[in-house]
């Protein structure tokens, strides 16, 4: 267990430096630079300035060690976009909104998605199944980007249950939440019901069956542990996903969270914030995988703590 | 007995959601409460990038800075006219020497005397090349501003501010600017609060905390109270604002909504009072209702195509879009009113001149040539050697990849296939490589759009003299560069306008632009909100604006 843990550690690390190592060249491939904009153009003079103000003028791997140097040593570098906020200031800001979001979506896409899936796993090719299938898939169809000026035009404007957008009342979470939820709610029914299905043809079911076990025994104690597996290995990235927030329920909710800077760091060439944010993404993904390995490994004797 | 439960327990399902329906729908809107404290709620499109004066170029900014700071003038009821400021009084010389008599009661938020010498430091500091500021060109009219700005020289004595006691301020302009008051109305030239920006670091350093809301010092109507990073920021009404008496809100509250589909809902929903603008799709909605929330106004921008002059054909000769009859054939197989009325229809008015609505900005020399006359444009065509469009060259239009861009891009390519028989592809670019592209001349035609930055037709026609960092199509004439240059010497406003008049009409008949509209600004206000008046540079005047509950403020 120490073993892996540790082995576990410093593969992290690595995979860490490795996202941040190509993220770095991605930004400064990408043509165009911070200091460009529409209409009134800066003279030269100025953008070597601002370059050498904020180092970029100089070597490419200086640049990329001197922002390691900053980033171990907590001294966070500035947004290049927003002026005068350090980027660690704008993740601590943004990454509770963006929990406070996902981790409702999150307990509601397992609540919904893993009896939801269960339910049509169990009674296959029944009416069950298929509404079931098809509450799935049109939740997988239809994208965020529509169903949540629905729920906003329904819920929001319509009723005035919660408010069309804003991040000012305690509720506000709720509408967001939903749709996220729905969306992975989706993906997790499907993923469960074809790996309960296959599950529950399996020997050692058989096994139990002859043994006298319950049907409920049967699916609750024996089948679920390992038909669950592969909604834990999708649970770990997509967590780390739904937690760190989506631009598009962000804009559409008006809600202040950490998905819109991951696009727009980029688009705006914010080095600085770009770099911040993936590290904080890999971190986090690393992390989630590594947690969904332990909880593999304990669910399933065969995975083990081997390497 | 089982089923009696049941019931119960759906009887109290029931119950409960009518009873959250009923409580839900009858609380107040956000609106309805905020003009009752008398704070307004403005939708402001982005999170604003610096609240820095001197480091910021957006709109965004603008709407707050306009809040926080005032200068030396500051904009009247109607924004568009201009209204002592810091100073009350000023007189002028050939409008090149401007003295300003700053309010002796003029102070800071936090109490601290404003001087001349804040000013002094102010412009010094926008000019300073160590801070690199995006937008210190505005202060360029100041005698050898540009010179400082660009290290030719270092001494700051030399450039045309003075402050010869605290309460007046001298500055001598490189030519006779008689838009300068206007000018003073932006933020470039707003007073920014030395002792509290020297707290934090040096003159020039960017990026300090001077501008966190524990320490963000201003000098106008209002003061900053919160700033909730990508959420809110709010401003409160500063108690030693010299005309603190006459400023009815009590605060505002700035939204940075990105998504303009998502401002609308919000202001259905009763959430904001004013939308920065608003979705394309909804325009015709509101229009047709009558809503009274629906305004549509003039805006100082025009959109337009930049035609590569010096563009080239892949074998070296020059490109036909080099000989001014195509430029010409080009813009008058363009049906203007037809591409507003059923391809954008957001209400934009026909470019009939490159500088957009002359007479709202006392430019009575306008010229008004732009038009559609598809035969006329066969007539040029054919005599620059491509009768019906025959062995044209097929040219690409570039664009920065966005919904809009595209689909004028594409009633144009339309319209010129249709008229004047000539191939056309688009080509759309991500915005750094489009701006890139632009900037070295490696394209044929792509899409533009300008916002004047005062109100006079020097901040459209500046841009075309040769060597203008703005240019970036390869034009150059010297007759127009003549005539601009002369416009910055005249000291008769009258024969100023004349020569401006005269320099755009050659920027037409030579037509390195293909003008297409000028834009509108869209969008929604409460009835709640009094004195509103629109502003052509999206000024506003906020210390007039006043909150009077009114019945249709609740949502619709």
């Amino acid at each position: 267990m120490l073993r892996f843990c540790v082995s576990r550690f410093l593969q992290g690390i690595g995979v860490i430096l490795a996202v941040l190592l190509i993220t770095f060249t991605i930004v400064h491939l990408a043509p165009g630079g911070p200091f460009q904009r529409e209409g009134k153009q800066l003279s030269k003079e100025t953008v070597e300035r601002l370059n050498a103000y904020y180092g970029f003028d100089k070597p490419l791997p200086v640049q990329f060690l001197v922002y390691l140097k900053r980033m171990l040593t907590l001294d966070m570098p500035p947004s290049l976009t927003f002026k005068g906020i350090p980027v660690d200031r704008i993740i601590r800001q943004a990454f509770p909104v963006s929990l406070s979001i996902g981790f409702p979506a999150l307990i509601m896409a397992l609540v919904i998605g893993i009896p939801l899936g269960a339910a049509a796993a169990l009674r296959p090719n029944t009416l069950q199944d298929r509404l079931s299938t098809i509450a799935a898939t049109a939740g997988i169809c239809i994208p965020s980007m529509v169903l949540g000026p629905l729920l906003a035009l329904y819920f929001g404007l319509h009723r005035r249950w919660f408010d069309a957008a804003g991040w000012d009342e305690p509720s506000d979470w709720v509408l967001p939440s939903v749709t996220l939820g729905v969306i992975y709610s989706s993906y997790i029914a499907r993923l469960m019901r074809g790996s309960l299905r296959e599950t529950l043809v399996q020997e050692f079911i058989r096994t139990a069956r002859a043994k006298g076990a319950s049907e409920a025994a049967v699916v609750l104690r024996h089948a679920m542990k390992l038909a669950c597996l592969p909604v834990l290995n999708f649970l770990g990235p997509a967590a780390a996903g739904i937690i760190t927030g989506s631009i598009v329920v962000e804009r559409v909710f008006q809600v202040p969270g950490l998905g819109q800077h991951f696009v727009s760091s980029a688009t705006n060439h914010d080095f600085n914030l770009a770099l911040t944010i993936a590290a904080f993404f890999a971190v986090l993904i690393t992390l989630f995988n590594f947690v969904v390995d332990v909880i593999q490994a304990l669910l399933n004797p065969r995975i083990g703590f081997a390497e | 007995m089982k089923w009696l439960i049941s019931i119960v327990i759906a009887a109290l399902l029931v119950a409960g959601v009518l009873w959250f329906d009923s409580v839900r729908r009858n609380r107040p809107t956000r609106v309805e409460v905020a003009t009752r404290e008398g704070i307004l709620l403005v939708g402001n499109g982005s999170e604003p990038q610096t609240l820095d004066p001197h480091l910021a170029t957006g709109q965004p900014e603008h709407e707050i800075f306009i809040a926080l700071f005032e200068g030396l003038v500051a904009p009247a009821v109607d924004p568009d006219e201009n209204a002592p400021g810091v100073a009350s009084s000023w007189e002028q010389k050939d409008y090149t020497e401007w003295t300003f008599h700053l309010r002796p009661e003029a102070k800071w938020s936090d109490g601290v005397p404003l001087t001349s010498a804040d000013f002094v430091w102010s412009f010094q500091r926008m000019l300073s090349p160590d801070l690199a500021g995006e937008y210190a060109s505005m202060l360029y009219p100041l005698k050898n501003g540009e010179a400082y700005n660009t290290g030719k020289i270092k001494d700051f004595s030399q450039v045309g501010v003075g402050a010869p006691d605290a309460h007046t301020l001298r500055l001598t302009l490189v030519g006779p600017t008689p838009y300068l008051l206007g000018m003073l109305k932006h933020y470039t030239w707003f007073p920014v609060p030395r002792h509290v920006i020297e707290k934090f670091g040096k003159m020039t350093d960017r990026d300090t905390r001077w501008t966190d809301d524990a320490n963000l010092v201003s000098n106008g109507p209002f003061k900053l109270k919160q700033r909730l990073f990508t959420h809110s920021i709010t401003v409160e009404k500063n108690p030693y604002y010299w005309d603190a008496k006459n400023v009815k809100l009590n605060g505002i509250r700035f939204y940075p909504i990105v998504s303009d589909s998502t401002e609308e809902r919000a202001f259905a929903d009763g959430q904001l009072h004013l939308t920065l603008t608003m979705p394309l799709t909804k325009i015709p909605e509101y229009r047709e209702s009558h809503s009274p929330a629906f305004h549509e106004d003039p805006l100082l921008s025009v959109y337009f195509y930049r035609v590569n002059v010096t563009a080239k054909l892949p074998d070296g000769r020059p490109h036909p879009v080099t000989d001014k009859r195509v430029r010409k054939a080009l813009s008058l197989a363009i049906d203007r009113e037809s591409l507003i009325h059923n391809v954008l229809r957001g209400g934009q008015k026909s470019a009939v001149g490159f500088v957009p609505y002359p007479d709202k900005i006392g430019y009575p020399n306008a010229p008004k040539v732009i038009h559609y006359d598809p035969n006329e444009a066969r007539r040029l065509l054919a005599e620059a050697g491509y009768p019906d469009g025959k062995d044209f060259p097929s040219f690409k239009i570039l664009i920065n990849t966005s919904e809009g861009h595209r689909t004028i891009a594409e009633a144009l390519q339309e319209m010129w296939k249709k008229e004047l028989h000539i191939p056309v592809e688009i080509l759309n670019q991500d915005w750094s490589v489009y701006l890139q592209n632009q900037q070295e001349l490696k394209y044929t035609v792509c899409r533009a759009g300008w916002v004047g930055d005062y109100l006079d037709p020097d901040t459209f026609l500046r841009i075309w003299k040769t060597g203008d960092g703005n240019n970036e199509t390869g034009w150059t004439n010297a007759r127009y560069d003549q005539l601009y240059d002369a416009s910055t010497k005249e000291p008769d406003p009258k024969k100023r306008m004349e020569e401006l008049g005269e320099a755009e009409s050659i920027l037409l008949d030579d037509l390195p632009i293909i003008p297409i509209y000028w834009y509108v600004h869209d969008y929604l206000l409460s009835p709640d909100v009094k004195n509103w008046r629109h502003s052509v540079l999206e000024q506003r005047c906020y210390k007039a604006l006043e909150l009077v509950p009114s019945a249709s403020s609740s949502p619709k």
